[in-house]
């Protein structure tokens, strides 16, 4: 068993954990579960006193990854790694948005964040730092794919040990991508949720750091950080609607906490804020059902079955959390099939040139869907979260092209071929 | 019909830091009821006021949901294996 330390050194922001659903405090320790009611424990921070200080100059003065925000993310001394994580690109997508009918639309390209092409590295990023400040040797997660690359990366780059536990199924690029780094890859025969709840186990058992479990109050805060650099890279202003995949929920839940969290500190008016829009695979959509039927609890899908693996989690923690979210901010949501996900794809990559794996392709045919509907606020700039690199699933775009029979190097041939066009 | 049921560490000042308790029962409900009647608090904790498992926990009998079953109707066999699980994690 590992010792943990449970009180490591704090800056003045980092405050508490507090429980979302009660209120009840305790300290900021490496537990993600209130002891009364069992909802989420959420950081706390004492934005009041970061107002004036916190201020744009600052952060522009300091170096282009996810720490230039460190004053509202939970870490208490300086950051050992994750320094090249986050800034990731956001790109003007016209051709993307006037096939889709999205005036102003916008692409976050967390398809090529430092080090495993998703926005996970940013989650890990956090949650690794903690594990350091807790003096936690071992880390584990249970993932989908993307959380498996990207724990093993920067675990392997920490000198930690990895644990990593994934569905049997999960797509070969993926396994590959986690194995190379040495961690101790664990294929659970299951889903998702499944492996999840055996996380949950693991972590009590054995007091290791699994990131998405007893680590996650700090690692959810990661996912602030696409929101922060949304804004900062619109200039410092907000989006009038941002688009995100939606698997456990909590990266809409966690933008959402990003552009209030910036108002309150001063760095930008305290004023309306975006609408957020969820998007899922049809295969695995219990928050979108939910929020189609208009239920609060969100009923978990047993059996996933969808090409978009990543977002395959049938029994999402923050889906009541992702719910509000839409609702509260206006958004909504919507779920599409696995064609759709796939002609999503191809419109990104064809029209934009950024190749996205199966999530992207679910928030491009999700905002396709959204825009029909006239859902999206006209008022400013359309930013669509692209999640994930697609060479971690290129089986799902090989459909998207034809492939020709090889011919000898002659120029006729080619020739032959540019008359066919 | 007796039952394992495994307590997570947020729960385990109520059963005086024990992880397993022992269940007698043919149901999940009954399983409960048993643990409770030497555990009040721990009862009292994991249910809401109309009896049911609050939102935030889930239950399983041999890994498997109950809400896929019969929920506190699932039930239960000699051996079988309830575990209580908060429910935040994963994603």
């Amino acid at each position: 068993m590992t010792e943990i330390q449970t009180k490591p050194a704090t800056p003045d922001s980092l405050d508490t954990l507090r429980c979302r659903l009660c209120g009840e405090v305790t300290d900021a320790g490496p537990y993600h579960v209130c002891e009364h009611c069992f909802g989420p424990l959420e950081v706390g921070y004492d934005l009041e006193s970061l107002r004036g200080t916190l201020t744009r100059e600052l952060i522009r003065s300091r170096p282009t990854n996810l720490w230039r925000y460190r004053e509202l993310l939970p870490i208490g001394t300086d950051p050992v790694g994750g320094h090249a994580v986050g800034w990731t690109p956001l790109l003007p997508a016209p051709r993307l948005g006037e096939a889709l009918g999205i005036e102003d639309l916008w692409i976050k390209a967390d398809s090529s964040n430092h080090p495993t092409q998703s926005f996970k590295d940013r989650v890990v990023a956090i949650a690794l730092q903690r594990a350091h400040e807790f003096g936690i040797k071992v880390v584990g997660c249970a993932s989908t794919g993307n959380l498996a690359n990207s724990v093993a990366a920067q675990a392997a780059a920490a000198g930690l040990e990895a644990w990593i536990f994934i569905p049997e199924d999960l797509e070969p690029e993926k396994v590959t991508a986690t194995g190379v780094h040495g961690a101790r890859l664990v294929r659970i025969r299951g889903v998702y949720d499944d492996v999840n709840r055996l996380c949950a186990e693991v972590s009590d058992r054995f007091g290791w750091g699994i990131v998405n479990v007893n680590l996650r109050p700090y690692y959810a805060e990661g996912s602030k950080t696409v929101g922060f650099e949304i804004v900062e890279q619109l200039d410092w202003s907000l989006p009038a609607n941002v688009v995100a995949p939606m698997a456990g929920g909590s990266l809409i839940t966690k933008l959402g906490k990003s552009f209030r969290e910036f108002g309150e500190v001063g760095l930008i008016d305290d004023g309306p804020k975006p609408r957020l829009f969820g998007t899922q695979a049809a295969g695995c959509a219990p928050i979108i059902n939910a929020l189609h039927e208009g239920e609060s609890r969100v009923r978990p899908v047993r059996e996933p079955k969808t090409i978009a693996r990543s977002l395959a989690i049938g029994n999402p923690a923050d889906g009541p959390f992702a719910l509000q979210a839409m609702l509260d901010s206006g958004g909504w949501g919507e779920a599409v099939s696995d064609d759709e996900i796939v002609e999503g794809i191809r419109l990104l990559a064809s029209l934009e040139g950024v190749f996205t794996e199966t999530a992207g392709g679910v928030v491009v045919a999700g905002a396709a869907r959204l825009a029909r509907e006239g859902r999206f606020a006209s008022d400013g700039p359309t930013v669509l979260c692209i999640t994930g690199n697609g060479l971690k699933t290129p089986d799902a775009a090989r459909s998207t092209f034809e492939l020709g029979e090889p011919i000898e190097p002659r120029l006729s041939e080619v020739e032959r071929l540019a008359e066919g066009m | 019909m007796s039952v394992k049921v495994r307590v997570p560490s947020a729960l385990r000042k109520l059963t005086q830091g024990r992880s397993e308790l022992e269940g007698k029962g043919g149901t999940v409900r009954e399983v409960l009821d048993h643990v409770g009647r030497d555990n009040p608090e721990l009862l009292a904790r994991i249910t809401e006021d109309g009896g049911e498992i609050r939102q935030f926990l889930n239950v399983f009998v041999n890994g498997t949901d109950i809400r896929y079953e019969k929920d506190l109707d699932t039930p239960v066999a000699e051996g079988d294996e309830v575990s209580i699980v908060p429910s935040i994690a994963g994603g």
